[in-house]
């Protein structure tokens, strides 16, 4: 149930969105919509489970992306600044990261996350481990290093609002 | 409003051939994926922040656009590294480093 009001309330706000007017029809149209594509996929996502909802939701996912707008510009002028640079300045190893972050839809996120922050590429996930390519791995090879300087600043964002 | 919008169409067409120079200059496939995911993402959010500020009546679908390029852009680059790695491509390394320690 909650699954569902979860996808039914996204669906039903990326209905009006695309939409662009507020009419009844369209408020009715998308509800509809919404209400059946909520019935008929709430089966296959359970990644949905792990948020939490509570009234601070919107707190914590305004502070994540604060977080990561800047880190995401951050990342560009770096990539930019390696790429434009004569000869590439690059110093790339493979280096584990330990997250605290137990849920599948937890460990997506901050994935996707160092996917997009500067200088690092999320490859593979094992258990609790991230494998992370690292374009200037100077800090330290090992995981303590690491994951210091390339996870805990999402994790601890992140808690906020999922396990 | 239509000159910050054209600031913000450069700048994300900037970034975007960053990001296209970057997969031509980088050594393997990781550091291409570095350079195309990260400066394509940029440019994509500067293009349509650029379209925003001609078309503000957009923003909502704007604002889908750029979810879907969020989520779907890391996503994929993951999923190229991660069969890269699978596939037995073993990453660049500098010369002059001793090889064996590490992944």
């Amino acid at each position: 149930m909650r699954r569902f009001a979860l996808i039914a309330v996204g669906i039903f706000i990326v209905w009006l969105a695309l939409a662009g007017r507020l009419t009844l029809a369209e408020v009715v149209t998308g509800a509809l919509v919404a209400a059946g594509v909520a019935a008929l996929s709430r089966h296959h996502l359970a990644l949905l489970d792990d948020i939490r909802l509570t009234p601070m939701l919107p707190v914590h996912l305004a502070r994540y992306f604060w977080t990561f707008f800047i880190a995401l510009v951050g990342a560009n002028l770096d990539v930019a600044r390696r790429v434009i640079s004569p000869k590439p300045d690059i110093h790339p190893a493979l280096v584990e990261v330990r997250t605290a972050l137990t849920s599948d839809l937890g460990k997506l996120w901050l994935a996707n996350s160092i996917t997009l922050t500067p200088g690092t590429l999320s490859v593979d996930v094992v258990g609790d481990v991230l494998k992370v390519h690292w374009i200037d791995a100077t800090p330290g090879r090992d995981m303590e290093h690491a994951t210091r300087a390339i996870a805990e600043k999402f994790e601890a964002r992140l808690k906020g609002f999922l396990s | 409003m239509a000159v910050i919008g054209d600031l913000f169409l450069v700048l994300g067409g900037l970034f975007l051939f960053l990001g296209a120079l970057g997969i031509v200059r980088m050594p393997d496939v990781f550091n291409r994926l570095q350079a195309g995911t990260k400066a394509a993402t940029l440019g994509a959010l500067g293009i349509i922040a650029g379209v925003f500020f001609h078309h503000p009546g957009w923003w909502a679908k704007l604002m889908i656009i750029a979810l879907f390029v969020l989520i779907t852009s890391p996503v994929g680059s993951s999923t190229i590294a991660r069969a890269a790695l699978s596939a037995g491509i073993r990453p660049w390394r500098e010369r002059g480093e001793d090889e064996g320690e590490g992944a």
